[in-house]
Parts: structure tokens; C-alpha cells; sequence
């Protein structure tokens, strides 16, 4: 696992800021852009999947009651989710105070 | 020694790319840089060299096919000027950003407006910080022979950077001179093929020109500014090594009759080879005027320059190019600059002549070194003035 940008010293950089590790995008937070969350009434999911699809984050994961759920780590509380749920399902809601 | 063969110096520059053996060419024409793009473009249609040669649609395409193409591990040139390099201007900050090892020719002319197609230095002095090492050729021969030396020290893994080779647009570019070519055998042992530190393959995936936030934006700068600085002892060992090969030894700052002058010339490109018949004439006349040449401009040779000009009375720095409503020209900024810590310096006289194509005469410099050292005896410090205009 890559370090936090703020930790590197110029020495340690990389010939042209290369990035050697693949894949390591995965670790970088873009939860904390947002301030709207998008929160599912589990009543209303028809288990579509066009949030998971429309999502462009690919925050939305399946989980094992087979349920799309936002990873809130990534989501950056755009809405679209909510907008495109056929059923209303996903309401964006007001992310409280850290 | 190779031959010598006489030809137009863009055709000599073509013929070393091709000796440098390079992989990619992507290049879009435009006055004066044509001739070489066009004698690339026949050398690989005639399978004289096996590289691909992109005809892209702009000079942005041509620069961006050379950063992809170097990023993928490829020997890439290209070539531009004036209006075609600040179309290119955007790219050419990621190609050093990126540390890629490019060579790129510019064949130097005026920028617009007015509209014009002969040569002064103005655009290869738009992109003066965009962090590429950057030489100022006197000859053909220079043009030539900084082909080889550029791609050596770009690709040596203690420098990493893109390389400009500035030649004069015309007054070298379209001007049949003798070259002495260097064997072929003999390049091959010079330039080694490229060995990337990084490229892009799948088997060790790499991400080139990732985002950089604030919090580590000013590491990135840091670390190239430092690299830049790092390479002036390779750029002195590789001038050696091309040297020792062929006898043609180059310094970043070069001086002609500078012993015990009073007045120096300081000039940059090809007008220091009519600078020096006009030190000669100075000097038959018993003047004490000599010439300093600076060669390499990126990184700037603070200390060969202050080597080279503390000793004297006065400067006469010669720009080829106007920093509009700014301190005189670049070069004498650069100059100023250099020599500002000095309790004892020269006093400096500023010049700005022969922009976009006008002629300048060994008597030209011969009447700037009159009306500086007039100038300066009367109590005028920093002379500044645009040579030659009509009142």
C-alpha cells in the first residue's frame, strides 16, 4: 500500500512522478467529496442493478442478500444513483457532521 | 574523419536523425522547419530507416505522439517553429514533467503578429522554463553533431529530460554548408540504444501523468528543478566524450579573444559567427572587444558565464528577442542575473537586434560596441535599446 501524498519527500519521488504500483487508485478515499449520501429503502429495491451500473464510481457492490450497496469510501454523493432508480428507492441525504 | 560533404544544414539534421537511428518521427510542416521533416519523410519512405513517421494533424498531435511514443519505450523526434511550437506550448510542459527524453528541433522564427516567417529567437523564448534542456547552435556542423550529443544525454539515466536543439530558422536551416558527417559505426558506439527506466507494458503496468494534488505538487517541481541542475556534469561529459570522438569539443559558454578585453560581446545562436569577423576587425584596430558565445541556455551556465565575463569593463549582451514591457531581452536577464552577487561586475549594455530576420553586419556590432562604451563612460548604467530602429 501506497503512503498518503502528503508524506512524500521530493527525494522519494518516482523519475516523472511514475506510478509503479498498479491499481493503487483503489486506496485513495473519494468519500470524503461528497455531502449528500445515497441511503436505500431495502422495501422498495426491485434488485435492478441500474444504480451499480450508472454509478460512475463502480461504488455500488452486491452484497449477499443481493442488494446493490454504495461503498461510501468511493462515493462521491453525485445522486445519480437516486435519480435513475426506477422505484425511488435511493434518497440522498444530508451526510451529518464528522 | 568522417566526410566533409556539403549540404543545406536541415538536410544534415534529417541525416543524423537518421543515424541516431530513432523510432518515431511525428512532425506537422511549417516554415522554417519543413526541409528536415520532408528529408525524414522521404528516408523512411524509402526504408532507409525503419521508423514510423506520423503525419499528424497539428503540432499539439505531433508533440503528444511523441510523449506516447517515448512513454512506450521509442527514440522519438520531432521539429517545429514559431506559431507551430505554441500550438505545441501545452505539451511540451508534459513531456519534461514526465521526463521523457525527446529531441526536438527548432528552426527558430518570429512569433506573430505582424505576421512573419523570418528568424529571431521569440518562440523558442515563449517556452524558456517549460523545463527541457535547451541548446543554441552557432552552425550546421552544431546542428548536426547536437543531434547525437542530445539523445546521449537525454536517455543517460542520471538526466531523463527532452532536448531542444535551437537553430537559427533560414540563416542555417535553408543554407548549404560544409558538414563533416561522422561514420556510421562510430555514432553506434556513441549512442547506445534506449534503454528506458520506465515504459508502458503490460507485463509491469506503470501510470505516467497521474494527477498531483497540492499536497505534493511542490515535491514534483523540487524534483525536477534539482534533476535539471544535476545534469550540467553529464552535459560537460557527454560534450567530452563527443569530443574525444570526433574533435569537435563544445562548452556550454565558449569565448573568442576575451583575453584582457575591456568590452565583451555576449550574443547566443548563429550571430556569433559574424560577432567574432567583427571582433577581429575591432581587434586589427587595437580595440579591446572580445566574444562570448552561450551555447547551452538550459540549465543556465551561471558559473562558465561568470568565468567568462567578470574580468571585463563592459558587457554588451545582444538579444534576439523583445520581453515586451519587460527588463530588456531574456538573455540579459539571464546575464543581469547571473552576475548580480558580484561586489565587482561589469556594466552591462543591452541590445536588442536583428528580430525577425533583419540582417545584422559585422558593423552593426561594431556601432553597438561604440554607442555602449560611449554610453556607458558617460555614466549610463543598463543601457537598453532596440538596435537599428528608424525614428
Amino acid at each position: 500500500m501506497t503512503k498518503p501524498e502528503s508524506e512524500w519527500t521530493w527525494k522519494e519521488l518516482p523519475v516523472g512522478n511514475v506510478i509503479l504500483e498498479p491499481g493503487n487508485a483503489s486506496s485513495y478515499r473519494t468519500g470524503d467529496w461528497k455531502s449528500f449520501k445515497p441511503v436505500l429503502n431495502k422495501e422498495l429495491c426491485i434488485h435492478c442493478g441500474l444504480c451499480y451500473i450508472f454509478c460512475p464510481d463502480m461504488a455500488y457492490n452486491l452484497d449477499a442478500e443481493g442488494y446493490f450497496i454504495a461503498d461510501l469510501f468511493y462515493c462521491k454523493g453525485c445522486g445519480i444513483c437516486s435519480k435513475e432508480c426506477p422505484t425511488r428507492a435511493i434518497t440522498m441525504v444530508v451526510e451529518e457532521e464528522k | 574523419m568522417g566526410k566533409r560533404v556539403g549540404m543545406e544544414v536541415s538536410i544534415a539534421a534529417a541525416e543524423a536523425v537518421k543515424q541516431a537511428n530513432v523510432d518515431v518521427i511525428s512532425a506537422y510542416p511549417i516554415t522554417p522547419q519543413t526541409h528536415i521533416v520532408e528529408h525524414l519523410s522521404e528516408i523512411v519512405a524509402n526504408g532507409e530507416l525503419d521508423a514510423e513517421f506520423f503525419c499528424v494533424e497539428s503540432e499539439h498531435s505531433a508533440m503528444s505522439v511523441c510523449i506516447g511514443s517515448e512513454a512506450a519505450g521509442a527514440r522519438s523526434f520531432t521539429c517545429t517553429s514559431a506559431q507551430g511550437l505554441a500550438l505545441m506550448a501545452e505539451m511540451t510542459y508534459i513531456a519534461s514533467g514526465l521526463r521523457l527524453p525527446i529531441l526536438m528541433i527548432l528552426a527558430n522564427r518570429t512569433l506573430s503578429a505582424p505576421l512573419s516567417i523570418w528568424n529571431d529567437h521569440s518562440d523558442a523564448m515563449m517556452i524558456r522554463d517549460c523545463g527541457w534542456i535547451q541548446f543554441f547552435v552557432e552552425n550546421g556542423q552544431e546542428v548536426y553533431d547536437h543531434v547525437f550529443i542530445s539523445y546521449r544525454l537525454g536517455e543517460d539515466r542520471d538526466v531523463l529530460f527532452p532536448v531542444i536543439i535551437n537553430m537559427d530558422g533560414f540563416i542555417l536551416s535553408h543554407v548549404i554548408e560544409p558538414i563533416e558527417l561522422v561514420d556510421q559505426e562510430k555514432i553506434d558506439q556513441f549512442l547506445p540504444p534506449y534503454q528506458p527506466l520506465y515504459r508502458l507494458h503490460p507485463d509491469q503496468p506503470v501510470t505516467m501523468g497521474a494527477f498531483a494534488l497540492p499536497a505534493i505538487f511542490a515535491e514534483t517541481k523540487k524534483a525536477q528543478e534539482v534533476a535539471i541542475r544535476a545534469s550540467m556534469p553529464k552535459i560537460l561529459e557527454v560534450w567530452k566524450a563527443f569530443g574525444d570522438l570526433t574533435g569537435r569539443y563544445y562548452q556550454p559558454v565558449e569565448t573568442y579573444r576575451t583575453e584582457d578585453a575591456e568590452t565583451l560581446l555576449v550574443t547566443m545562436g548563429s550571430i556569433s559567427e559574424t560577432a567574432s569577423v567583427a571582433v577581429d576587425k575591432m581587434r586589427e584596430e587595437g580595440r579591446s572587444v572580445g566574444l562570448v558565445k552561450i551555447r547551452l541556455w538550459r540549465p543556465f551556465p551561471f558559473e562558465a558565464l561568470k568565468q567568462a565575463t567578470l574580468h571585463a569593463k563592459n558587457l554588451v549582451v545582444i538579444d534576439r528577442c523583445v520581453s515586451v514591457g519587460g527588463p530588456g531581452g531574456p538573455v540579459a536577464s539571464e546575464v543581469k542575473a547571473a552576475i548580480y552577487g558580484e561586489p565587482l561586475r561589469p556594466s552591462i549594455y543591452n541590445f536588442v537586434a536583428g528580430i525577425s530576420g533583419r540582417d545584422v553586419a559585422p558593423f552593426d556590432f561594431v556601432k553597438m560596441v561604440d554607442q555602449a562604451e560611449i554610453e556607458i563612460e558617460e555614466g549610463k548604467k543598463d543601457g537598453y535599446e532596440i538596435y537599428g530602429v528608424r525614428e
